[in-house]
């Protein structure tokens, strides 16, 4: 706990949030150079806000040399939190580059654009270190604002306003319960810190205010990561969001409130923890499922099997933290290299005020470009659970975490949940491999930017595919440091 | 036993106001009850013997964002609440699902909750302390805001400003 009995913060303190000083200062450099650059295209902002994302990656390999508290026990950095920076920041990187097509397609305005996705990013980061419910709070304010923000971007589409009113007034509501937890849990323990929470919950009897707090805190955190019963929201704000932006706020928001989830239900020791994932994660892999299933707009099919994945990573909450905590990790990782992937191809392909975002759309895209069927085929079959995906191996390590921890009717709902899930993906597999292709869809060539995203998120996939050993053991280390 | 009678009528005051707040069909007099409830709980804070927030409480709170409050309510020129099948509906089954609520917290605060009522004018409460927490052990949190506040105004121009044009069309 170095330099908490400092009157003023110590070099080490800063260093501890490296990450989200280099990402702020981007964001606002992004929005000094705007008016400046006025007459350059908007890709020079692109650039300016990839630098800083790229930057950010290797102030997360210095924080990562300075493990411990910082800012008064406000930070933690540890394995666990360095994991989630890189994953976070590196989604971000891949989200700027899938928007330099799309910024130029749409005529969006650029400075606010990536300046909100790098402040944003600087909520989603500061989630996964904070160990204190005010930051964490703070943070979780600052990515959330800044999402309704980006999915009201196309100013021109009604669907886009109304995606980000919705997201914004319901999203709200959220926080209000989230809040009325912190304050409730704050009633029972005397603490906001997640530490002193964890030592009070696990050494006397545990007040029933606090069962009441968790409840209040989980209801708010799993709207933001779309889990069932609190998903309604997630299939209109996917369809009128930018495609780039859902690429984001499906992955990067996301896998920062399974950081706060998980040092909320096993560090704190949440009462009550095993039903309550149980009943949710049921819900959200059937509920997303079933709902997948009757959908014809690529995006809107996405949605449902973001709330039906988001049901399958929670499996792993349910389970003993030794085995659960690295399979979620991992989950979170490939989920987000396989759907920011996803995502860039459907944006890439959608077009000019995204026209081609129906599954006919899609139709024989396997004779008109190969190279982009293929690539989205290698993402829909890691989302159903391929071998040599890593999807396969995050759903692989999620249910054998399940098993050893006894919730076999939860990996049964998840197992046979798969098998539908299956149906709907290959239906749009199918539709580009048999189908004959409908001629007045264009499909433009893919541009540098966008091509290095797909190949980063593709290399992401398959790595995590075949390879799975470095990630899980970082991820098994990060769970021994973090509770033994 | 002053405090006690102070502590019921500053509590019977809020929530009265909160309920008058709901029960109001104008967005002015809903406006006019929150003023009471902001009042009542600066009071209530004043009690517990935190005098700095209860200033803060009224200044900001019961002065600043009211009159935001009003203002938006007058641009708006927002009139009076209708009354439609969904919203009786919400009404029959929101107030039983209240009162419940309420009581299952109140319940949860008496009977199972081990922490003691905290004593009067026992919170910290001069500024000095208030100074210290906030640039001290909270100074992160306090300096994250400025970045929440930074992306809530980028969130106003973007919303606000008419969409712009792309190149082909200039």
């Amino acid at each position: 706990m170095n330099g908490s009995l400092a009157m003023v913060p110590q070099a080490t303190d800063y260093l501890r949030v490296l990450p989200e000083i280099v990402l702020s200062i981007f964001g606002m450099a992004i929005m000094f150079a705007d008016p400046l650059l006025k007459e350059r295209p908007p890709r020079t902002l692109g650039t300016l806000a990839l630098l800083g994302s790229l930057l950010a990656l290797a102030a997360t390999w210095v924080q990562a040399q300075y493990p411990g508290f910082a800012f008064w026990n406000m930070v933690r950095v540890d394995a666990f939190s360095v994991f989630f920076h890189f994953l976070i920041v590196a989604v971000t990187a891949v989200v700027i580059l899938t928007s330099f097509e799309y910024m130029e397609v749409e005529g969006i305005r650029a400075g606010e654009y990536y300046g909100l996705i790098l402040l944003g990013a600087v909520g989603m980061s500061l989630m996964s270190s904070a160990v204190e419910l005010v930051l964490i709070f703070l943070a979780l304010e600052i990515s959330s604002i800044a999402t309704y923000i980006l999915a009201g971007f196309r100013r021109r589409a009604a669907i886009s306003s109304e995606a980000s009113l919705k997201y914004f007034l319901l999203g709200s509501f959220a926080t209000a319960f989230f809040l009325y937890g912190v304050a409730l849990m704050f009633g029972a323990t005397g603490s906001t810190s997640i530490q002193v929470i964890g030592a009070a919950l696990s050494s006397f009897e545990v007040p029933a205010l606090a069962y009441a707090g968790i409840a209040l805190m989980f209801v708010g955190l799993a709207f933001k990561v779309a889990a069932a019963p609190f998903h309604i929201w997630t299939p209109d704000v996917y369809e009128g969001a930018p495609a780039p932006v859902v690429g984001f706020m499906s992955t990067a928001p996301k896998a920062a409130v399974f950081a706060v989830l998980l040092r909320l239900m096993f560090e704190a020791h949440a009462p009550g923890r095993i039903g309550l994932i149980w009943v949710v994660a049921a819900l959200s892999m059937t509920l997303g499922n079933l709902g997948a299933l009757v959908q014809n707009n690529v995006k809107r099919l996405l949605a449902y099997s973001s709330i039906a994945h988001a049901g399958y990573l929670l499996v792993a909450f349910a389970a003993v933290p030794d085995s659960g905590i690295p399979a979620a990790m991992f989950y979170a990782a490939s989920y987000a290299a396989m759907n920011v992937g996803a995502f860039a191809v459907v944006s890439h392909f959608s077009n000019a005020g995204e026209r081609y975002v129906k599954i006919e759309d899609y139709s024989g895209l396997s004779s008109s470009s190969p190279l982009l069927a293929a690539i989205l085929t290698v993402f829909l079959l890691s989302l159903i659970g391929i071998p040599i995906t890593g999807g396969f191996i995050a759903k692989f390590y999620v249910f054998s975490a399940a098993l050893q921890s006894n919730l076999v009717g939860l990996v049964i709902l998840g197992v046979l949940n798969s098998a539908v899930a299956a149906y709907y993906y290959l239906r749009v597999i199918v539709v580009m491999y048999m189908r004959e292709p409908r001629g007045e869809v264009p499909v433009s060539a893919v541009p540098a930017g966008m091509g290095a995203a797909m190949a980063v998120s593709l290399a992401a996939t398959i790595y995590l595919g075949v390879l799975p050993g470095r990630v899980l053991d970082y991820a098994g280390r990060a769970v021994a440091e973090w509770l033994h | 036993m002053l405090h006690l009678v102070l502590f019921l009528v500053f509590a019977l005051g809020c929530v009265a106001g909160a309920v008058n707040l709901l029960a109001q069909r104008h967005p002015i007099d809903s406006a006019l009850s929150l003023v009471v409830v902001m009042g009542s709980l600066a009071g209530e804070y004043l009690l517990l013997g935190a005098e700095f927030v209860a200033a803060i409480q009224v200044i900001v709170y019961a002065g600043a964002i009211m009159v935001l409050f009003v203002f938006v309510i007058m641009l708006l020129n927002a009139g009076v609440e209708e009354r439609t099948p969904g919203s009786r509906v919400a009404l029959l089954l929101g107030v039983p699902g209240m009162l419940i609520g309420s009581a299952l917290v109140v319940w949860l605060l008496l009977e199972r909750s081990p922490t003691p009522a905290v004593a009067a004018g026992a919170l910290p409460g001069p500024p000095q302390t208030i100074a210290w927490l906030l640039f001290h052990d909270y100074l992160l949190p306090f300096e994250v805001t400025s970045i929440l506040v930074l992306i809530a105004i980028m969130g106003a121009v973007v919303l606000a400003s008419p969409p712009a044009t792309t190149k082909k069309e200039s």
